[in-house]
């Protein structure tokens, strides 16, 4: 008998496996996105407040989640409530299906977080980088400050942290494999369940590929708008 | 009756008295040029009566219609400030023109959303095509008809400088402000600018122009100001102003320019 078909049919498996859980990463990836992005919005305008202990707060805590390892955080919000509050994670679980989601929940929690901190020091600094003399333009031509703000300076915005924005996300796609160290199924779980029960190791390595294409992706996204936005700009 | 006046204008830094009680009243048509060295609260000044700053002190009216006293909270409110700004048309050293759009959008966009806050029910489209009629003028006018579609980063810094002036001209203003318009170009370049401000005063333009080109000063102002250390230390025409200075600070600051 021909190896062949059989070693065809074990990368099949192994494809399948490992794109099941490649669902449960681009879950993890999209929705860090979809809550970190509005909250670090939030974050970066509180840490510009005028009102001194709103701004000194929220640095604070910015400085706190940046100066620390994703994977710790993971680690207290997954385990903490449980071993402090004797409320562990799993007790409060959410059900897709029957499939129960408390780690994942708890994960995409620590995402968030971590994420949104990263977003928000990005914001300040496109906000903080548009010239004085534009908003300076806008007041003298009777310009309101919504106006200003919505019809000047936000494309300016978006336009400044492009770039930033671009490396952190790509920075995202690869730092869902944290998930896996509390139990999230995602694809490099299955690499590594791969190993575990069935000892093959080369799985592990070919998660890389679905890293690198979809890194890709994400890259061509930003080249496009840059392209787009980067014509009004020398 | 002046076109603009403006009494006991004040204006602190923190600790740092900036202006220390100005007057001056300016005539329509006139053009009135503000000189002195750097920190003696010449942009102070052209600031103040634009409302980009506020000033602490003063009174400031438009045909005497007074549009801000120091001493009244209610010109303190951003719509008094708003209203008040309307009078004057301000160009900036750096130009500040938005990098996102278009010469003409450039022109356009603060008078389409100026007009929409005052008009809710205004035809958009209609607006539109006047607004872009005038820019187009306007722009001919200065001898840019063929930028409009640039963007602000494919011109020259004369060329940029003089969508400025256009714009600021879009709103119609009573007075038009300059604060050191040609600081940052070339003298080439600084040429095309002055030429277009020498153009706005034969079509009886109401000017201030904060400036540093003491050649220009003379040539164009019907009257200037010398400013030192917060007050005005002399003030006439430019012939008594240049060739026959009274003030010892005057004089050194004239002996130093050439």
């Amino acid at each position: 008998m021909l190896p062949f078909p059989n070693k065809m049919q074990d990368f099949i498996n192994v494809t399948i496996k490992l794109a099941e859980g490649f669902g449960t990463t681009l879950a993890l990836f999209f929705l860090t996105l979809v809550f970190a992005l509005p909250l670090a919005l939030l974050f970066a305008v509180l840490s510009r407040s005028r009102f001194k202990p709103v701004s000194l707060i929220m640095r604070a805590f910015i400085y706190i989640i940046r100066g620390t390892p994703l994977l710790l955080q993971l680690m207290i919000i997954v385990y903490l409530p449980g071993i402090v509050f004797g409320a562990p994670i799993t007790k409060w679980t959410v059900f897709h299906g029957n499939v129960p989601l408390s780690y994942f929940c708890g994960a995409l929690f620590a995402f968030v977080i971590n994420y949104a901190c990263y977003f928000a020091e990005i914001f300040r600094g496109g906000i903080e980088n548009i010239p004085k003399g534009q908003y300076e333009a806008c007041a003298v031509l009777g310009m309101t400050k919504s106006e200003t703000f919505f019809r000047v300076i936000l494309l300016q915005v978006i336009r400044n942290i492009l770039a930033p924005m671009g490396n952190e996300i790509v920075t995202l796609v690869k730092d869902t494999a944290l998930a896996r160290t509390v139990a999230v199924t995602e694809m490099f779980f299955a690499a590594s369940e791969l190993l575990r029960v069935n000892f093959i190791i080369w799985p592990l390595f070919y998660t890389g590929v679905f890293y690198l294409l979809f890194s890709a992706l994400v890259t061509a996204f930003f080249n496009v708008c840059e392209k787009k936005l980067g014509r009004y700009y020398k | 009756m002046a076109l603009l006046s403006a009494k006991g204008i004040k204006k602190d830094f923190g600790d740092t008295k900036v202006l220390k009680g100005i007057d001056l009243s300016l005539d329509k048509g006139e053009v009135l040029s503000i000189i002195g060295s750097s920190g003696s609260g010449k942009t102070t000044l052209l600031r103040c009566l634009n409302f980009l700053e506020t000033a602490d002190e003063g009174i400031i009216s438009i045909n005497d219609d007074v549009i801000f006293d120091g001493s009244d909270p209610v010109f303190r409110t951003e719509k008094s400030i708003l209203k008040g700004r309307l009078h004057f048309g301000m160009v900036f050293q750096q130009y500040n023109l938005f990098p996102q759009y278009s010469v003409k959008r450039n022109l356009t966009l603060a008078a389409e959303l100026n007009h929409l806050r005052n008009n809710k029910n205004a035809d958009k489209k209609k607006l539109r095509e006047e607004l872009d009629d005038k820019a187009s003028s306007l722009l001919s006018r200065i001898g840019l008809a063929d930028k409009q579609d640039n963007f602000p980063c494919e011109l020259s810094g004369g060329q940029q400088q003089r969508v400025a002036i256009a714009r600021a001209l879009m709103l119609t203003p009573d007075i038009l402000c300059f604060d050191e318009p040609t600081s940052a170009l070339d003298p080439e370049l600084t040429k095309e600018v002055l030429k277009v401000i020498k153009d706005l005063k034969d079509e009886d333009t109401t000017m201030i122009v904060v400036t540093h080109e003491m050649n220009f000063a003379r040539n164009v102002s019907d009257n200037v100001i010398f400013m030192y250390n917060g007050k005005i230390e002399e003030q006439g025409s430019p012939e008594a102003i240049f060739d026959d200075p009274k003030s010892p600070v005057l004089k050194s600051f004239i002996a130093d320019d050439k």
